[in-house]
């Protein structure tokens, strides 16, 4: 706080200092301005470097070191060249791709009837319910599942009841698609949470002048609604796709461990449940973790940007 | 320059969508709308309150039929139940300090005299969502100092990085609505100071933004169990996790079924209140 | 941003052949739970005429609107359109362009798709929509920027785009949602006189919905004044200002001062002055009545002994207003800036109005 006291006084204003060094000869006062005007962000920044991105450079390091230290290929080498670590790395992935499309169609649709309510309380409590929701993951999650529709659970003995008994037909919920399942509990909510305020972007006048141009409903969601949509629910997608990529509370504790999703994979190396010797080889799983995230992150701040330009 | 043939322009009503039906009165539409939306929030509501209800059965139920509310009493006095609620309990202040402490007068002054480092801060507060926690929780303890990485502290240090997204996100859309600048500037000119331009006039105004801020960071701290887990602290999803199988596991499912509800509750009596309080304040 | 004189015309030529529907507003009548929006409103509009409707916020004339366009249904009366009832055709069928407020483009398309969007809705080939919908651009002057999007655009080229959008189908009725309230005071001015141009080229019904007075009288053919839902007057610009039918017009249109007077018999004494009560004597309650007076109407000489009091002034540029307090009024009076110098404030002066500017009503309680 003091620090922001301090420097915000002196700082001129930002039509000044963000001219960075084209007013006049002096380019370094321009660097000094700069900085002193950034001065303020800088504990944030120092924070994130040291506890995130400390953290994060170690993963990589570690990730192409051999276990006597010296740099290697060989880690990510084992990982691509097949076995269980790649499985387990496919496994993830389509486990992450289900779990961002699914709930992310559905959650449009639950996003775009909660919006077109006119009932306020009711719009305020599913947002806070979704906040709440969105982020309810691991074990409390995977208890509420397995008491609910595990093998003796209520709710499989409700179903059981009116005749319906999903374990006998196929539904496993410790195997993919009852994981899957799961993560839709806070998937979906995600989804509503972030898709929201472009459900309130789209301004009623589009549907009004689409409508009085001759189109019908289905024509304006074709040529208006979806097109003006999509990039925000693909830029969600994104996010819902890293978000169950990287979920591993929620799966350890539904399967004890034993489907074989990356996540866990590096849980039990690290914590010494296979084989020691390995931790380098986690770190690489880790590595290549964080590449598929980035690739997410830089394609939903894109396709957000898209997003923010047309939905004001 | 070419004439426009006005002819062409007029149109045939052969050629619009569907032939006109007078007889289809608006509302008859609108109400197509509603059963839609109907179906779709009732099936959302009981994919959400199903296996919940279910859990609460579960827990709830005695083994002769019927229910029973003696399990709720016997959750304090579960073996280790208290201690996992006093530290996940200390883990939440100190993290909801922290986060303030440095996302508030930060997201502020961005606000302010930095609005093109928003982005920069939008693509740093969505790496906590997305950071595999396993890979993180690893990193963390592989890069920690020794003394840091013996101390509790050390976890209420790392649920500030995972706070921040929701922290972020609240105060980002809290500053949105309001008029920073003028509010900021009015302030000033009053002859107050910073501090207590962000105490006295831009925190009150931001009230609803911090506190669903303050009740999403206890969520967190109270359901993180990642890393809590690798660091080897019995919080209180940790003491869930290795309960059942040493104790009942109807009481471990019980926890976790209040602890949702008691957020759920918790953060849509401030909405509500908030708002009908902010709605009598302008009408007066 | 001069307009394309040579399609003009071209268009103008054609459409006049055509010409445009009459509109006729049956006793309409629109409530939204205790508030009465529309209060049986009738209105007819003559075929090509550019009619204004002018009021407050809250006084029905954008439900009006939104009724003849078809976003919203009366709970009792009819709209006529060419002489067809229509009230019961969906919005998407009754061929009506209408220019809203202010973010109408369609964001994911550029210019010229939105302007084509109407005609593709009607299944146009696209070459021939492209080539119709370039023109039109053209003829409100965007030709340079045919393939920029809503959002790399101004706000008053957005509400260009959004007419030719409108013209485009070659609507029966144009229908403006107060256009230019969202642009600043320059552009908001040219825009005015491009549209009227247009309007008139075109020879195209059209009702134009505002609050700003000065934007009503300058455009429209007749104004037609609202409140609470009911027509108050609808008269030419001229007629409206110097004929008031109503207090509240009179009030509402131009700057007037009010004074009390009393009525004796057939007259009133306004400043002195006799003034006789115009129309049906039976109609207008003996006791108190209420003058006004235009500011430019009343005369000022500086008087030692007058028994007006200077006490305000402002310079307007060609005008300098002064404010007047006599005999318990304030008047507002309106002189030529350079024969404002010595009335300084404090001075004391004479006020004086030729007794046929003056317009005797009956007061309106103020809320």
């Amino acid at each position: 706080m003091t620090v922001l006291s301090d420097s915000a006084s002196r700082t001129p204003p930002l039509g000044v200092s963000s001219l960075n060094g084209k007013s006049g000869s002096g380019g370094g006062g321009a660097l000094v301005r700069r900085l002193r005007t950034s001065a303020p962000v800088l504990p944030f920044l120092s924070y994130v470097i040291l506890v995130l991105g400390v953290p994060t450079v170690a993963i990589i390091n570690y990730a192409f070191r051999s276990n006597s230290g010296h740099f290697t290929w060989q880690n990510i080498h084992t990982i691509l060249s097949g076995g269980q670590f790649r499985t387990g790395f496919e496994t993830s992935l389509k486990l992450a791709l289900v779990t961002a499309i699914i709930p992310g169609i559905l959650g449009t649709f639950i996003a775009y009837a909660i919006s077109t309510s006119s009932h306020a309380p009711f719009k305020r409590i599913s947002a806070a319910t979704s906040g709440v929701l969105a982020q309810f993951g691991g074990v409390n999650l995977a208890f509420m599942f397995i008491a609910s529709f595990g093998f003796v659970g209520v709710a499989t003995k409700w179903l059981n009841a009116i005749g319906v008994d999903p374990w006998s037909h196929g539904f496993d919920l410790y195997k993919f698609w009852g994981v899957a399942f799961v993560y839709m509990y806070f998937q979906i909510p995600l989804m509503v949470l972030i898709i929201t305020p472009a459900f309130a972007g789209l301004h009623p006048a589009w549907r009004e002048a689409a409508e009085n141009l001759g189109a019908s409903r289905w024509r304006y969601w074709r040529h208006v609604g979806i097109p003006v949509l999509t990039p925000a629910i693909l830029g969600s997608m994104f996010l819902l796709f890293g978000s169950g990529f990287s979920a591993y509370a929620t799966a350890e504790a539904l399967t004890t461990g034993t489907i074989s999703i990356t996540p866990i994979q590096i849980g039990s190396i690290l914590q010494g449940n296979v084989i020691a010797g390995e931790n380098n080889i986690a770190y690489a799983l880790a590595f290549a973790m964080i590449v598929i995230l980035l690739i997410t992150v830089v394609g939903y701040v894109l396709l957000r940007r898209r997003t923010s330009r047309w939905l004001r | 320059m070419a004439s426009l043939e006005l002819g062409t322009l007029v149109a045939d009503p052969s050629t619009i969508d569907q032939p006109f039906r007078a007889d289809v009165p608006v509302t008859r539409r609108r109400r197509q709308i509603r059963w839609g939306r109907g179906v779709i929030l009732v099936l959302a509501a009981a994919y959400f309150i199903v296996p919940f209800y279910a859990a609460m059965a579960f827990s709830l139920q005695k083994p002769t039929g019927g229910f029973s509310l003696t399990p709720l009493s016997q959750i304090a006095s579960a073996p280790g139940f208290i201690s996992a609620l006093w530290l996940s309990t200390q883990m939440a202040v100190i993290t909801m300090a922290g986060v303030m402490l440095l996302m508030v007068p930060t997201v502020i002054y961005v606000h302010l005299r930095m609005p093109r480092f928003r982005r920069v801060m939008e693509v740093i507060t969505i790496l906590p969502i997305i950071i595999p926690p396993i890979a993180y929780a690893t990193g963390v303890l592989e890069s920690a100092p020794a003394w840091l990485r013996s101390s509790q502290y050390l976890l209420a240090i790392v649920y500030v990085i995972l706070a921040m997204p929701y922290v972020y996100r609240s105060l980002d859309s809290g500053l949105g609505a309001l008029d920073l600048k003028t509010l900021v500037e009015a302030s000033r000119s009053l002859g107050s100071g910073w501090i207590s331009t962000i105490w006295r006039v831009l925190v009150p105004n931001l009230r609803s933004a911090l506190m669903s801020a303050s009740v999403l960071t206890i969520a967190l701290v109270f359901g993180e169990f990642t890393i809590a887990n690798v660091d080897n602290w019995t919080t209180l999803p940790v003491w869930i996790y290795n309960a059942p199988t040493t104790d009942n596991p109807r009481i471990t499912t019980l926890v976790a079924m209040v602890a949702l509800l008691a957020t759920c509750v918790v953060l849509t009596l401030i909405v509500t209140l908030d708002r009908s309080q902010s709605r009598n304040s302008r009408r007066s | 941003m001069a307009l394309a004189t040579d399609s003009l015309t071209t268009i103008g030529s054609d459409s006049q052949s055509l010409g445009g529907a009459p509109v006729v507003f049956d006793n309409l009548t629109r409530r939204f739970g205790a508030t009465t929006a529309l209060d049986r409103l009738s209105l007819d509009i003559a075929p090509g005429e550019l009619v204004a409707l002018l009021g407050p916020s809250g006084c029905g004339k954008t439900t009006a609107l939104r009724v003849l366009a078809g976003f919203d249904r009366p709970d009792n009366g009819r709209v006529l359109v060419d002489g067809k009832d229509v009230s019961h055709v969906p919005a998407q069928r009754r061929d009506m362009g209408m220019v809203f407020q202010s973010y109408s483009l369609f964001p994911n398309m550029n210019a010229r798709d939105n302007v084509a969007f109407g005609l593709q809705i009607r299944h146009q080939r696209a070459s021939q929509r492209r080539a119709k919908a370039s023109e039109l651009l053209d003829l409100v002057g965007l030709a340079d920027h045919v393939t920029k999007y809503p959002h790399q655009l101004s706000g008053g080229q957005q509400q260009r785009v959004a007419l030719a959008r409108a013209l485009a189908i070659e609507p029966r009725v144009l229908l403006l949602d107060e256009p230019l309230s969202a642009l600043d005071a320059k552009v908001r001015a040219e825009l005015r006189d491009q549209i009227r141009a247009l309007q008139q080229r075109l020879a195209i019904t059209t009702v134009f919905v505002t609050h700003d007075q000065e934007e009503a009288m300058s455009m429209a053919d007749r104004v037609c004044v609202m409140l609470q839902g009911r027509v108050e007057q609808v008269a030419t610009p001229s007629v409206l200002y110097s004929q008031p039918a109503t207090p509240f017009v009179g009030q509402f249109v131009g700057v007037s001062s009010r004074v009390a007077v009393t009525r004796h018999g057939d007259h009133v004494e306004v400043l002195g002055r006799e003034v006789p009560i115009r129309g049906d004597l039976n109609a207008v309650p003996a006791g108190e009545l209420e003058a006004l007076l235009r500011p430019e109407d009343l005369n000022v000489v500086v008087n030692p002994s007058g028994l007006g009091v200077v006490t305000h002034r402002s310079f307007l540029g060609a005008t300098t207003r002064i404010g007047v307090g006599i005999a318990g009024a304030n008047l507002r009076v309106d002189v030529r800036s350079t024969h404002a110098d010595d009335l300084e404030l404090g001075t004391r002066v004479d006020v004086s109005v030729n007794a046929r500017d003056v317009l005797v009503t009956t007061p309106r309680p103020t809320n």
